[in-house]
């Protein structure tokens, strides 16, 4: 498509200065995907994954590197302009859901829509779509704990996407769910890859939810040490469309 | 985020928690209750001094014969018998600065009309009484200087008298016995009320100054028991009470070193006096009430707090899908204030229902003001904002992905 890269990290680090020894988490990662993708980030605990996550979520901010989310160089932003890419641009989905307590399903999708200072009738419209396209259109009123585990990470999907961001960051999103439930949120985000153009970037320790994806990017000691279609030997926990068993063979 | 939005959250928060926010907002609500309660307090004894003491006549100086002092042992005001006719025909005479003195002899006497008695009050003074106390007839008349030259025996009646004696019938030219000598009633005074020393100023009966000498005061005819002036205005009170302390002093012989052998008493000193006394209440207990409302800012703090380190993770969401700094901020602040604000609203009710409650048990005047209960619910609003704000801003400046990952 030769389009701008939704995410380009060139020579990425971050170096946490904890106590004497600093601690390098993230070295010299560089890094392109392009819209459209669907990329599986794995790798042992530590490996540095999460810490690539938190940064092209703008949750945390590198100390060495280039990072250019949609073509913008978000490490010069200010707070203020980082807090609105991560409104526009990025949709999180965390294992833990961390959806907000007490408060409704439909009000929790429309969290971002309030920071973007939509106002309150589109808003509802736009939150209600949402969580309708990730099938809990009879739900809206429902409370997270009156919700099974899968439910309520279909919830946090749907928080991610109604901003309709360039690219949807899952942190381990199957991680707390069971085969059944993980099968169905793979279902979901494959459908949205698909049928939707979303870039989704996923990060996960399990080699069938990872081979699920098209591309996977493994991380050790801090650095991308494989970058390429899922391995053969991976079984895919759902069929997907692009994971047929010549193209395995060929890997 | 709208304000409404904003509004409707802090509600949903608050009323999560319900005993905590009440616990929380009772310093304010004590604190506001007690403002509005000193205020109407302060406000109706004020009101309530400044009614009787007008009540007394403007520009009013009362002299009283000295208090005896016989070696250390001081008698009450009235008990000497050291001011005469003459001297009161003195200060008439030679002060400039009064307008009007009457002299006022009084004793207790049992009043007879018809088959009707009261025990009462009769006052001997002169027509310029009624101007210098400021009273007026509400029927009938005054007596005038005609009666006090023909010692004419008609009496004017206080409104107590009047009806204890005459019910609903008119007393006008009707008679009565006063120590067996029959009087004609010429007038009924209008109501006083109570004096400030809390009698009734209208259990009273008037009867012209040379008849009293005359008929009521026995052996002791020459001597003053008390009597009233006026003032020329009301910036040469204190001018006319030395003027004539300066008379009465000389007409004394007293010496330089001696002590007054009478009192002058200026009512507006004494007016001044207890205003001054009822306004450094109302401040010393105003600040009592600023304590409690500062303590009260204090306890929001403490639980905004609290608030902002159980939410941590609710903050590190917010900022995750695109909450500013300054939306943390404000969210914080208004649920603070919203807060600070309840106490307020149920402080100034509370206030508000003691201060009736107060005066419905005690009779005290009190007087509700509504711009000093718009006043304290601002002050708890600011209070809110004051220490709300600190608590926000820790709120506002933690780290996304530090909030995120609070346990």
């Amino acid at each position: 498509m030769g389009s701008t890269p939704v995410i380009e990290a060139v020579a990425l680090g971050k170096v946490y200065a904890t106590g004497d020894t600093p601690v390098v988490a993230l070295a010299d990662v560089t890094l392109q995907v392009h819209p459209g993708e669907f990329v599986a980030v794995v790798g042992a605990s530590g490996s540095g994954k999460s810490t690539f996550m938190n940064l092209i979520g703008l949750l945390d901010r590198p100390t060495s590197g280039l990072l250019r989310l949609d073509g913008v160089d978000v490490a010069q932003l200010n707070p203020n302009q980082r807090a609105s890419v991560r409104n526009h641009k990025v949709g999180f989905v965390f294992q833990g859901f961390n959806l907000l307590r007490r408060t409704s399903a439909l009000e929790n999708v429309e969290l971002p829509l309030l920071y973007a200072g939509i106002p309150a009738s589109a808003r509802t419209a736009a939150a209600t779509r949402a969580l309708q396209q990730v099938g809990l259109g009879e739900r809206l009123g429902h409370m997270p704990n009156q919700l099974s585990g899968g439910q309520q990470q279909r919830v946090a999907i749907a928080r991610a996407l109604v901003n309709q961001p360039a690219l949807l960051l899952a942190d381990e999103p199957t991680g707390n769910l069971d085969s059944t439930t993980t099968r169905e949120i793979l279902k979901l985000f494959v459908d949205l890859n698909v049928n939707h153009g979303i870039t989704v970037v996923m990060v996960t320790h399990e080699s069938d939810v990872a081979a699920v994806s098209r591309r996977v990017v493994q991380f050790k000691d801090g650095r991308v040490v494989l970058d390429g279609p899922p391995p053969a030997e991976w079984t895919p926990s759902i069929d997907v469309p692009w994971h047929t068993p010549s193209q395995a063979v060929v890997a | 985020m709208s304000l409404f939005t904003l509004l409707r959250l802090a509600f949903r928060v608050i009323g999560r928690n319900k005993a905590r926010a009440a616990l929380t907002v009772l310093g304010i609500v004590i604190g506001v209750a007690a403002v509005i309660a000193m205020v109407a307090l302060g406000t109706g004894a004020q009101q309530n001094i400044a009614s009787q003491i007008a009540a007394l006549g403007s520009n009013l100086i009362i002299i009283i014969p000295g208090t005896t002092n016989v070696a250390g042992v001081r008698g009450g005001g009235g008990s000497s018998t050291t001011v005469d006719v003459e001297d009161i025909d003195a200060l008439r005479r030679e002060v400039k600065t009064i307008s009007q003195i009457a002299p006022a002899n009084r004793q207790q006497v049992q009043i007879v009309a018809g088959d009707a008695n009261w025990g009462t009050q009769v006052q001997g003074t002169t027509p310029g009484f009624y101007s210098v106390r400021d009273w007026h007839t509400d029927q009938g008349t005054t007596h005038s200087d005609q009666d006090e030259a023909s010692q004419n025996k008609v009496c004017v009646l206080g409104r107590t008298v009047a009806t204890e004696l005459f019910g609903r019938e008119d007393p006008i030219d009707k008679w009565v016995r006063i120590k067996k000598v029959p009087f004609r009633v010429i007038g009924v005074l209008s109501s006083k009320g109570q004096s400030p020393m809390g009698s009734d100023q209208d259990d009273t009966v008037i009867i012209p100054f040379s008849v009293y000498r005359a008929r009521m005061a026995g052996t002791q005819r020459d001597q003053i028991q008390s009597a009233y002036a006026a003032a020329i205005d009301a910036n040469s009170a204190q001018a006319a009470v030395d003027d004539m302390t300066a008379v009465l002093r000389q007409r004394h012989h007293l010496r330089e070193s001696a002590d007054d052998d009478f009192s002058i008493r200026n009512l507006a000193d004494i007016a001044a006096a207890s205003r001054e006394v009822s306004e450094s209440m109302t401040l010393l207990l105003g600040s009592i009430a600023g304590v409690s409302l500062l303590v009260g800012g204090i306890g929001i703090m403490n639980t905004m707090l609290v608030s902002v380190t159980e939410r941590t993770r609710e903050i590190g969401i917010r900022m995750a899908v695109g909450a500013k700094a300054r939306d943390i901020l404000i969210q914080f602040l208004v649920e603070a204030v919203v807060l600070s604000a309840i106490g307020g609203a149920v402080g100034v009710f509370f206030g508000w229902l003691a201060a009736r409650l107060l005066s419905d048990a005690t009779g005290w005047v009190t007087i509700f003001d509504p711009s000093i209960a718009a006043l304290a619910f601002a002050v708890s609003g600011a209070v809110g904002v004051f220490f709300g704000f600190w608590p926000a801003r820790r709120a506002a400046q933690l780290d996304p992905i530090d909030a995120l990952r609070y346990e």
